[in-house]
């Protein structure tokens, strides 16, 4: 998972291990760290498994969510081919695109502007994420984001959740329709 | 699973189970990649009504914590490796003084002052004393974020039993990544008696802790009673774990995030059909000899996979006393091996054999 630093990806990271940790999974979190978070990239590493996970390094990933263009340039090298990409098209250009078993084109920043904040546009991709690998009833990751926001923001709960729904929807509608353009 | 799992970076997990062990004091300076450690602490211990104290220097956080020990408290520093050297003289006064005390270490890459990036280059320094003078300080490695958490534990009970410091060895990757943890199985913490504390002296004779000692035959003495200290530790508390050596022909002896590479490296060379198995250390000093020497006597040849250019492989080759050939792999400078590159190593060490 990869973005601008302030586009909300470490904290979808960690919503993801947080998520599947209660899952009863083995689970990983490793965050860029350092200089690097200022200004470029920030990413993490997000590993999910029924095994002990030995190394928390992604080094092929099967999932790559990328919120912007550089971090879709550095990492789609790494995406493994039977993999998914997620992308926020809002702002990347899906220029040379790595060989992939599925592309989702979700417009996150356009999406979470319509819905009222760009700051949104994490749990967009999360619900699309999530929607792509099947973790867990969306009702299920509503309840993981509220805790993970606290009572403190309960203000925004709905916006998040609106768009965790969106981010669902969209993922859905693409998934279905490729498997029917392969079927076909 | 546990329902009682959180999740937490090892760094934060050195810190809980550090209160979880009763320590009283912490002093620290910032330095990445441990900070998360010192900010953890900097709300925590003000919570609990303890001791935190953001020092002007690591000299002053490590005569901080001398000044608590000294006191009979529980006190703790941590750092990385370039903060690490300059506590050093102050870990050489501990280890004279006979005070306990535990000292984090979460290694960046050296030397000088290096970069923020893991690496595996202090082993000398944590397992061979590390400042002047004839000692040695308990140095432990853990290689998940629930092992920081049961070795810090574990630290303060040793620290204290054999009144020396102790050091927890981990690199940055294991100080930054977050994996779930319990602390549901420590008991409270059950410092002993310390009667040697500097306490004031009302009510009872006067007594000193001193690190200078001018008279050759008094300073003998302290050193000849150290010497008797480290060999029990010798004897008591040797640690590590083994997976796969009963059929092992191959033997990779790795510790903490090189440990986790190498097993998924071992499972993709058990797929190919090269028996490798895993001796993993987890205390480094003292450090387990023994399961090495027996495993001399059976497998073909040792890989020891480093983030430094072989510096626990002197151990490796100290416990294997020539027999077999010993191999080094490892990546510097801040990098870390991947799997593959450590089972190429497999591979290159067995056409060598």
């Amino acid at each position: 998972m990869a973005g601008f630093g302030g586009q909300g990806l470490m904290f979808l990271g960690k919503l993801t291990v947080q998520t599947m940790m209660d899952e009863g999974m083995h689970v990983t979190y490793f965050p860029s760290y350092g200089a690097e978070v200022r200004g470029g990239t920030a990413n993490c590493h997000v590993i999910v498994s029924s095994d002990e996970i030995a190394s928390p390094v992604v080094e092929m990933a099967d999932t790559l969510v990328v919120m912007n263009q550089p971090s879709y340039e550095r990492f789609k090298t790494r995406l493994s081919p039977d993999g998914a990409l997620l992308a926020n098209v809002s702002l990347i250009e899906l220029t040379d695109p790595p060989p992939a078993e599925y592309i989702l084109e979700i417009p996150a920043t356009r999406i979470a502007t319509d819905l009222g904040d760009v700051r949104c546009a994490n749990m967009t991709m999360m619900g699309a994420y999530n929607q792509m690998r099947s973790f867990v009833p969306i009702e299920k990751l509503i309840e993981q984001m509220k805790r993970a926001f606290g009572e403190g923001k309960s203000a925004i709960w709905d916006l998040n959740a609106k768009a965790l729904e969106v981010g669902r929807d969209l993922a859905r509608e693409q998934l279905a329709a490729s498997s029917q353009s392969s079927t076909t | 699973m546990s329902a009682n799992k959180i999740l937490m970076t090892g760094n934060e997990a050195i810190g809980e189970a550090a209160i979880r062990a009763g320590v009283d004091a912490y002093f620290g300076y910032p330095i990445t990649p441990q900070n998360e450690l010192t900010a953890y602490m900097s709300h925590r211990m003000l919570e609990e009504g303890r001791v935190f104290i953001q020092s002007e220097s690591e000299l002053a956080a490590i005569n901080m914590v001398l000044g608590a020990a000294v006191s009979g408290k529980r006190a703790m520093t941590s750092s990385s490796s370039p903060g690490i050297s300059l506590k050093q003289e102050g870990i050489s006064y501990l280890a004279a003084m006979e005070l306990p005390a535990v000292i984090a270490n979460i290694v960046r890459g050296g030397p000088g002052l290096g970069n923020i990036a893991p690496a595996q280059s202090d082993y000398w320094q944590g397992t061979r004393g590390g400042g002047h003078g004839d000692y040695r300080t308990i140095c432990l490695g853990p290689s998940t974020v629930q092992e920081c958490v049961d070795l810090v534990y574990l630290a303060f009970d040793l620290s204290d039993k054999y009144r020396t410091p102790a050091v927890i060895l981990a690199d940055g990757r294991l100080g930054q990544m977050m994996e779930p943890v319990t602390f549901d199985h420590l008991g409270p913490p059950s410092p002993p008696e310390k009667p040697w504390a500097l306490t004031g002296a009302k009510g009872r004779e006067q007594q000193s802790i001193k690190s200078l000692f001018l008279d050759p035959d008094v300073l003998e003495e302290l050193n000849l009673r150290l010497a008797r200290t480290y060999e029990k530790i010798e004897q008591n508390e040797v640690r590590w774990d083994t997976l796969q050596m009963d059929d092992a022909e191959v033997c990779i002896v790795a510790y903490g995030t090189s440990a986790r590479v190498s097993k998924e490296a071992m499972r993709r060379a058990r797929d190919e059909g090269i028996k490798v198995g895993l001796i993993r250390p987890i205390s480094l000093w003292p450090y387990p000899y023994e399961p090495i020497r027996q495993a001399a006597e059976k497998v073909q040849f040792f890989l020891v996979p480093e983030m430094s250019m072989g510096q626990m492989i002197e151990d490796v080759r100290l416990a294997v006393e020539g027999k077999r050939p010993v191999y080094h792999t490892g990546r510097v400078g801040g990098n870390v091996s991947n799997p593959k590159e450590i089972l190429d190593a497999i591979r290159d060490c067995c056409e060598k054999v």
